[in-house]
């Protein structure tokens, strides 16, 4: 029976992990970690009450950059992978180009120039434009290749199929080698914007008070970095396994027709 | 699919046609007649161009050199999406949308293509599976099936556009043999009911049955064409005399 088998592996996969966690936990307790503190910052960083100035901080802010970076990278990514397979050299020029640089050179750096260096030939960017522009160029970059990689492995027979029944080239890409590809493009997307979602803390040093930054000013201003490091590493890794979640309805969503593997 | 009166014109006109894939020339100048309700069986060796010929006839490939004319239609970038409205291709390796169910292959087309409602395309393609013997797995996606279920779908989806003519490039080829008498079947009756047919196999006891006419290609010209009796047993060239006896080493070609 591959259903019962498929229930079984999922209820061993379950138990292993809240197995792990309460090890985990319970390795924790020898720190004697100050539970109140993180009680009383917790609402802080979780971005529940908004910031001095009105503006949302800690967590929800994370989730603010990353997904308007995401949304970002993902429209400069389709054009980068557009510009790529594309037969007009100018295209294919710009396209590779952007992608070399981008991917060539360190985040952290690109941040650096464009909030610090670009002022000094007068343009001025503001905290978070200046983030959400470096994180949504280089993961752009990123999500390029992988867009790219994604639409090659569609076999070509598909596209002639789809070509012999007459159909118009949107048709073809929307509703033949769009869902095809996707569902390569999905597992090292998602892999790709859990990785987004933990470097948006490098726009902390420009004074964002994001996740990263509230709890190390909390930590700095008690000495309780212990506390306030591992909560905010905890929220980051509750955001990831919520990305996860999402890629793998994704997964699910594009793997139809596609025979089921054990442990999916 | 009535039987309409054949129209003095030919269905297809193909003139000289050369076509290189690098500096290999696979079509030699080849020119073709296919008259409605014509059934034309193409043979000879791997790389004669027979499958050049077939793609040449829908606009997957593009010749160098030469016209095609389907239904007075001149390919040309401009027409190609027209002409492919009329012309329904089989693929060897079956080519299915793996993430559409079958009902779904066999109506994406209509409704995009012919602007059907979805519901019309349904019954449509209800029809024409019923007729392939693959309805009741309507629901089913192509990786369920097995290789002569796929063939027998795909052949359904290119009904499902009402072509006038049909390419079919070895449509058993990729067939474990138990599956290759269903897809002929398909094959077979399809041609009784008089549609147009260009078909590359290697099936020669197929051939015989439904060819009104074999073309004999090799090295991207026609060396020798006529009806399958007479190119069968009485090859008039060595070429073809070759490639016979070296398809069926010490026998007869199959009745």
């Amino acid at each position: 029976m591959p259903v019962e088998r498929r229930r079984h592996f999922r209820e061993k996969v379950w138990l292993t992990w809240l197995a792990l966690a309460l090890l985990l936990a319970w390795g924790c307790r020898g720190l004697h970690l100050d539970l109140g503190y993180i009680r009383e910052k917790l609402p802080f960083l979780l971005g529940l009450r908004l910031a001095p100035d009105g503006f949302i901080q800690g967590a929800a802010l994370t989730i603010f950059v990353t997904s308007a970076a995401m949304v970002c990278a993902l429209a400069v990514a389709l054009l980068t992978a557009a510009g790529r397979l594309s037969n007009n050299p100018f295209a294919f020029a710009v396209a590779t180009f952007y992608a070399s640089l981008f991917r060539g050179t360190p985040l952290l750096v690109q941040v650096l120039i464009i909030y610090l260096a670009l002022p000094q030939i007068g343009i001025v960017l503001g905290a978070l434009s200046s983030g959400l522009i470096a994180l949504s160029l280089n993961y752009g970059a990123y999500l390029a290749e992988t867009i790219r990689s994604g639409v090659m492995a569609v076999p070509a027979g598909q596209r002639e199929a789809a070509l012999a029944l007459g159909l118009p080239r949107w048709v073809i890409t929307w509703k033949i080698v769009a869902p095809q590809a996707l569902r390569l493009i999905i597992p090292p997307a998602g892999a790709l914007f859990v990785s987004m979602l933990k470097d948006s803390s490098l726009v902390s040093i420009m004074g964002l008070w994001e996740l990263n930054f509230l709890a190390q000013s909390y930590a700095r201003s008690t000495f309780r970095y212990m506390e306030m490091l591992l909560a905010a590493a905890l929220v980051y890794w509750a955001l990831s396994i919520v990305f996860e979640l999402v890629q793998l309805r994704l997964e699910r969503r594009f793997g139809r027709g596609i025979p089921v593997v054990i442990g999916r | 699919m009535s039987l309409e009166p054949a129209p003095l014109q030919p269905l297809v006109r193909v003139t000289g046609l050369d076509k290189w894939h690098g500096d290999v020339k696979v079509l030699n100048g080849v020119s073709l007649e296919l008259h409605w309700h014509e059934r034309v069986v193409v043979c000879g060796p791997s790389g004669s161009g027979k499958s050049t010929l077939l793609r040449c006839l829908n606009g997957l490939d593009l010749p160098q050199a030469g016209t095609v004319v389907v239904d007075g239609i001149e390919l040309t970038r401009a027409s190609v999406e027209r002409v492919r409205r009329q012309v329904g291709m089989v693929f060897q390796s079956f080519n299915l949308f793996p993430h559409m169910t079958v009902l779904d292959n066999c109506t994406v087309a209509p409704i995009a293509v012919r602007g059907l409602r979805a519901a019309e395309a349904r019954e449509i393609a209800h029809d024409y599976l019923d007729r392939v013997r693959m309805a009741r797995h309507a629901h089913k996606y192509p990786g369920q099936l097995s290789g002569g279920e796929q063939q027998r779908v795909a052949i359904a989806r290119a009904l499902c556009m009402n072509p006038t003519l049909m390419l079919l490039d070895e449509p058993t080829s990729a067939l474990d043999p138990e599956m290759i008498q269903d897809v002929l079947d398909i094959v077979l009756a399809l041609a009784e009911d008089g549609m147009t047919m260009l078909c590359v196999t290697h099936e020669m006891g197929f051939a015989r049955r439904v060819a009104d006419r074999v073309l004999f290609m090799d090295h991207g010209e026609i060396v020798e064409q006529g009806p399958p009796g007479r190119l069968f047993d009485a090859p008039g060239t060595d070429r073809l005399r070759m490639f016979l006896s070296r398809r069926l080493p010490g026998g007869p070609i199959a009745r």
